[in-house]
């Protein structure tokens, strides 16, 4: 493992975030530093209160620390207006959520253009794009039915498509497994292998130790700081190690 | 691109209302109605002024009219016991007073009714028979349409003439012309030399209430050789002798300015000689911009309903899009951790809430037009659509749904993304 050789995509530089609950502040996030590189996938892991939702709220640019600096694929986030840190959402990365959040009024190939509605400057090809996706996780034929009308496991492909469409520097999933039966999991898991595979940056918040196991990177949170970094073998292009 | 953008957004909000398609209507309904009910009721409004003005106008906007009407019991001046005489009303004194000494004056017309039934065969009537000069026709405006008015020559002559109004006519000779045909007017036969065009219904009480529109005139001197003053009026159950020179006194102006200074001497000529007010004064100009007034008044207190209709339709806009925009706070969250701007949660909302308000605007422009067409053709009521209302009433409700809209959606778009997607 050469950590010099390593392209940082998601750099978080002594990352603080306070929360007041009542009379106390309590701190999700202390002093954190600690880089993602390109093409790597961690799986993020730490008991419920270790931080582990506030780091992915903050790699995912929804909430902003209250100290430090975060740069997503070099650009600093930290003086960024709500409507710049807005388009580094669509552009820069891709959200996998636990319960799908899908947007029920629309059909599945919508669902997929959705992060390219809101570009500054969408693509021409926008719609190609989600079709290849929609055909890339198996739905090629459910393209105009409704999320109400998918199965669990294949709102997770929609959504997998959705988060791929903007091309983005870095896959964000939030227990992405979590609501699915162990078959269904398995099938999600070895979609991210194949992203992974294909040189992808992905951090995954999992509880689930054997989630956890299956990516190549472990980072694990305890209170608002990290507790153990284990770095695995397997790497995408067969570089590193 | 832009284009495109407006498009998808107009498609998505429609498709979003579509989700909820009763509490939708509900909604567009306190548009719809506050939009149909100002266009109907300015259109009704429009009408009933119109009619009213034009009633007015036909009397005369240059003429006074001066009438003789019954003096209240007590004033009147009793006869013997057994037969009771009203003796009141204008007099030729009056006429003369006004024809010579008044200036500004054009022409002054009397007229002497004749209570009298007209008959024709077997078909009986009781009009307005009006004993009256050839120039009332000019003065009064009314329109000959078959044969001719009175004429110098009747009057002179003395002559068994009359001139039948449309109604009269039409109800006597149902088939037949009635030109050159006899009429018994009482005791007497009149030869029909002619006949007018009806003028608008009367509703009001300007032109003898209760009395239908069907007229006769007769030459005056004839009415007054052959029936006196002294007249027998026939009521219910009763029977009432009255003596009255004249019933009516038309002038004319020349100066349409100079109208209402010959009323005021009208007025104070008759206080002088006239112990009892036994006459009333019509000046049509008078009522007419009376009538203006109460127009205008009307559509101050019909824009304040309006503006209240339409108020309480935009805060049913907004209460439904607040409960909506709670209601889809996770789905505002994910939208805005997929790259929303909050630009773009504001315009989301505030098309759904034009889309309500411009759906329910035209759909109560159709409601709105269709309702005097409807009123028009079961209560007979004359309705005008004037071409401003349904543009103006269409604008309004539109900017009540941007104006109503703009809260909601601001709220929507400063939600905290990380609170809106935990959101249940």
């Amino acid at each position: 493992m050469s950590e010099a050789s390593r392209v940082p995509v998601a750099e978080l530089i002594g990352v603080t975030r306070e929360y007041r609950m009542g009379q106390n502040l309590v701190r999700a996030l202390d002093d954190f530093s600690f880089t993602f590189g390109r093409g790597e996938y961690w799986a993020v892991m730490g008991s419920s209160g270790s931080g582990k939702s506030t780091l992915l709220n903050v790699l995912g640019c929804i909430d902003r620390p209250t100290g430090g600096d975060y740069k997503v694929d070099g650009i600093s986030t930290a003086r960024l207006a709500d409507d710049e840190l807005s388009e580094v959402r669509s552009r820069k990365l891709g959200f996998v959520f636990q319960s799908y959040n899908l947007i029920p009024q629309l059909n599945v190939l919508e669902n997929i253009m959705v992060p390219l509605f809101y570009q500054d400057d969408p693509p021409e090809d926008g719609e190609e794009r989600a079709r290849k996706l929609a055909e890339r996780v198996g739905l090629a034929k459910r393209l105009d039915h409704k999320p109400t009308e998918l199965s669990g496991g294949q709102q997770q492909r929609v959504a997998i498509a959705r988060a791929l469409v903007n091309q983005p520097a870095l896959i964000l999933a939030d227990e992405a497994t979590g609501n699915l039966d162990s078959a269904t999991a398995l099938e999600i898991l070895a979609l991210f292998d194949e992203l992974h595979a294909e040189g992808r940056t992905i951090v995954l918040v999992t509880h689930e130790p054997d989630v956890g196991e299956r990516a190549q990177h472990v980072l694990r949170l305890k209170d608002g700081r990290i507790e153990s970094v284990k770095r695995g073998q397997r790497n995408a292009a067969g570089a590193g190690a | 691109m832009k284009h495109s953008t407006l498009v998808r957004t107009v498609k998505l909000g429609i498709s979003s209302l579509l989700l909820h398609k009763l509490r939708s209507l509900l909604t567009t309904l306190g548009v719809l109605f506050g939009t149909s009910s100002v266009i109907a009721m300015l259109a009704i409004g429009e009408g009933a002024s119109e009619e009213a003005q034009e009633q007015i106008r036909q009397l005369g906007s240059r003429n006074v009219i001066l009438r003789s009407i019954k003096p209240r019991e007590d004033f009147a001046t009793g006869g013997g016991q057994s037969v009771r005489v009203l003796s009141y009303g204008l007099t030729e004194e009056d006429l003369g007073r006004i024809a010579e000494t008044f200036p500004g004056v054009a022409r002054v017309v009397p007229v002497r009714e004749i209570y009298e039934e007209v008959r024709f065969s077997d078909r009986m009537l009781n009009p307005r028979v009006m004993a009256t000069l050839p120039v009332y026709r000019d003065v009064t405006g009314r329109v000959v349409s078959e044969g001719r008015f009175l004429t110098d020559q009747d009057e002179q002559g003395v002559a068994n003439v009359c001139v039948l109004s449309y109604e009269a006519s039409r109800y006597l000779f149902p088939v037949t012309s009635p030109i050159g045909e006899e009429i018994k007017i009482g005791a007497d036969y009149y030869t029909v030399v002619g006949t007018t065009l009806d003028r608008v219904r009367q509703q009001s009480d300007l032109a003898g209430a209760g009395k239908s529109s069907s007229e006769v005139f007769i030459p005056l001197e004839t009415g007054r050789k052959w029936y006196g003053n002294m007249q027998v009026k026939l009521r219910a159950g009763s029977r009432e002798m009255e003596e009255v020179e004249l019933h009516e006194i038309v002038v004319e102006v020349e100066d349409p300015a100079n109208v209402e200074l010959v009323a005021n001497a009208c007025r104070e000529m008759l206080k002088r000689n006239h112990k009892q007010s036994d006459y009333e004064i019509v000046v049509p100009l008078e009522l007419l911009m009376r009538a203006e007034e109460t127009k205008r008044i009307f559509n101050i207190v019909l824009g304040s309903i309006a503006s209240i209709s339409l108020l309480v339709g935009g805060i049913g806009i907004m209460n439904v899009m607040l409960a909506t925009v709670t209601e889809r706070t996770r789905e505002i969250g994910i939208r805005r951790a997929l790259g929303a701007k909050r630009r773009h949660i504001v315009s989301q909302f505030l098309v759904e809430c034009v889309v309500l308000s411009v759906g329910g605007g035209l759909l109560g422009v159709a409601l709105g037009l269709a309702t005097p067409l409807v009123v028009e053709h079961y209560a007979e009521m004359r309705t005008i659509i004037t071409p401003t209302a349904p543009i103006l009433a269409f604008l309004i409700s539109s900017g009540v749904g941007v104006l109503f809209g703009i809260y909601p959606a601001w709220r929507a778009a400063t939600m905290d993304p990380v609170d809106a997607l935990r959101h249940e």
